[in-house]
């Protein structure tokens, strides 16, 4: 009931015969905040896209949120993602659009009303510290800058569960830490988020729990974990 | 759908309109001139349909019979007549109506008749058929009969009326296909381009938890517009030169019955409206359908 994510037997492999996920079995409770760790190509982006749905896995079962993931109708999909928010390294943001019109973007697909639309938008760029830019365009904005867009953008529907996809990989070192504190902050209100990194100095000062994978496999999960040397 | 959706769906499809203009402008021009043609075909067909009609209520087959038929005989061949198939009126001529006819017919140059001593005419039946089209058949059938001695009907108008009409429809029904059908595939491009070109935007969408039809909808709605501009334009265009020409054609031929009134026109207009919709409608399913699976 207070497990947001279960991975059971997961395997993934792709056309192209390369195996991405191997017979992977996880739980995620809620409001948890896990760390996915791992060489390149070890799985990472893929355990996060089976999640979101953008692929099914080749054999096993994902539930989310009490619903099995691989079983939903292509109807069901939609909404299944709209209890996810996603993050990435590049941001995504819509560069001719300004920052509140990316995040309100988020609430229009939805078919949110306007009335709704305006009233938690600007919360969501609240969280983020961004309200005083909130009519800048994507490209006028610093990196860390775009990056809370993403993440105000990514919450504003109050999702279950945030995906972040080496949210820092593009940012500087002083920049990442002062994201990282968001992170923790949206984690304390209750959104559990996963995220996948490099960024081993961050993972060993916040001390949250870390899966780590290797050629597809989990090779280590613990609480309050380190990002681990070789792994 | 919140009005907010509302609006986001017209929004998109105005700003893929005017960034594609070019495209945009081929597939209205190519709506435009497929279903101007169809709009002047239609209106074209109405017309001959109206003068086929007035011609249907002139023409008539006229049957000569031999003259050595009895009474008997004559009403034999009269009930023959009523049944036979496509047949709706059949009229006895006597010899002496059909000279009196004639008379009357010829007004002041009866002197020519007045020195015969015997009435030439033989009896007749006035036979008149359902359609015009039957005309031909009919009056072949009726040949057939015994006591038949002649069969005269407007062989030639109705011959030639039907094989133009045969040839104006086959023509423009050709026309308006072909024509039809590059519009469908020129607004199915200018869709394939809109959705490529902002594809980085459905990506977006897709993981913002879009429904498919929220992402398709914009580009449905852009492909239906092209399809209405371009029926609207032939419309109007449809509207002006059939103006032009009933005003031609009342000072000219005055005798030919052109259809005018707006009841009888306005099913072609709304028909070409219509026609330019699903137009569009088909051409942005089809790229929407190819090129944005989710
Ligand atoms: N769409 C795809 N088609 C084929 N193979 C893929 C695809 N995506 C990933 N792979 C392969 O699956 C394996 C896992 O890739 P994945 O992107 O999940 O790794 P990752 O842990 O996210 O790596 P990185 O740290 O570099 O982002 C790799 O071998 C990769 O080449
Ligand atoms: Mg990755």
């Amino acid at each position: 009931m207070c497990v947001v994510v279960r991975f059971y037997n997961v395997t993934k492999i792709y056309k192209n015969n390369s195996v991405a996920l191997n017979n992977v079995t996880l739980h995620i409770k809620k409001g948890e905040f896990i760390f996915l760790v791992g060489p390149s190509g070890a799985g990472k982006t893929t355990l996060t896209r089976l999640i979101f749905r953008e692929d099914l896995p080749t054999r096993g079962q994902i539930v989310f949120n009490g619903k099995n993931v691989v079983r939903l109708r292509p109807g069901e999909i939609p909404f299944h993602r709209r209890k996810i928010g996603m993050v990435f390294q590049d941001f995504r943001l819509l560069p001719q659009r300004t920052i509140y019109d990316n995040v309100a973007f988020a609430l229009q697909v939805t078919g949110a009303s306007n009335h709704w639309i305006k009233k938690l938008a600007p919360e969501a760029l609240k969280v983020v510290g961004l309200e005083g830019k909130a009519k800048m365009y994507p490209e006028q904005l610093s990196g860390g800058e775009q990056q809370r867009a993403c993440i105000a953008r990514a919450i504003v529907n109050n999702p279950l569960l945030l995906i972040a996809d080496e949210p820092t990989g593009n940012l500087d070192p002083g920049t990442s830490r002062e994201l990282m504190k968001l992170f923790q902050e949206i984690n304390g209100r209750g959104t559990t988020i996963i995220m996948a990194t490099h960024a081993w100095d961050i993972v060993d000062s916040m001390k949250k729990r870390v899966v780590a994978l290797s050629g597809g496999k989990v090779v280590r999960d613990e609480e309050s974990g380190v990002y681990g040397h070789g792994a | 759908m919140g009005h907010s959706a509302a609006g986001y769906y017209f929004k998109e499809a105005v700003n893929s309109l005017v960034r594609n203009n070019w495209l945009s402008l081929a597939s209205v021009g190519v709506v435009t001139v497929s279903l101007f043609i169809l709009g002047c075909f239609l209106l074209a067909a109405i017309n001959t349909s109206a003068f086929i009609n007035t011609l249907e209520s002139m023409l008539e087959i006229n049957v000569f019979l031999e003259s050595n038929l009895n009474k008997s005989e004559i009403n034999h061949l009269k009930e023959q007549l009523k049944f036979l198939p496509g047949v709706s009126e059949v009229e006895f001529v006597s010899r002496e109506k059909a000279l009196e006819n004639m008379l009357t017919s010829l007004g002041n140059e009866k002197d020519i008749t007045e020195n015969l001593d015997e009435n030439p005419l033989p009896d007749s039946f006035r036979v008149k058929t359902k359609s015009v089209e039957l005309a031909p058949q009919v009056a072949a059938n009726i040949y057939k009969f015994n006591g038949v001695s002649n069969v005269i009907y407007g062989q030639e108008v109705v011959e030639r009326l039907l094989i133009v009409t045969r040839w104006i429809r086959i023509t423009s029904l050709t026309s308006v296909v072909v024509l039809g059908l590059a519009a469908v595939f020129l607004i199915s491009t200018t869709i394939r381009v809109s959705v490529f070109s902002r594809r980085k935007e459905i990506g977006i969408m897709k993981f913002l938890g879009a429904t498919n039809w929220f992402v398709r909808f914009p580009f449905l709605l852009e492909g239906v517009v092209l399809g209405f501009s371009g029926a609207l334009l032939a419309s109007i265009i449809v509207y002006l030169v059939y103006t032009i020409i009933i005003d031609k054609i009342a000072v000219t031929m005055p005798f030919l019955p052109i259809v005018g009134q707006m009841d009888k026109l306005a099913p072609v207009y709304l028909g070409l409206l219509v026609l330019g919709l699903l137009i569009g409608a088909a051409g942005s399913s089809i790229s929407v359908h190819r090129f944005l699976k989710v």
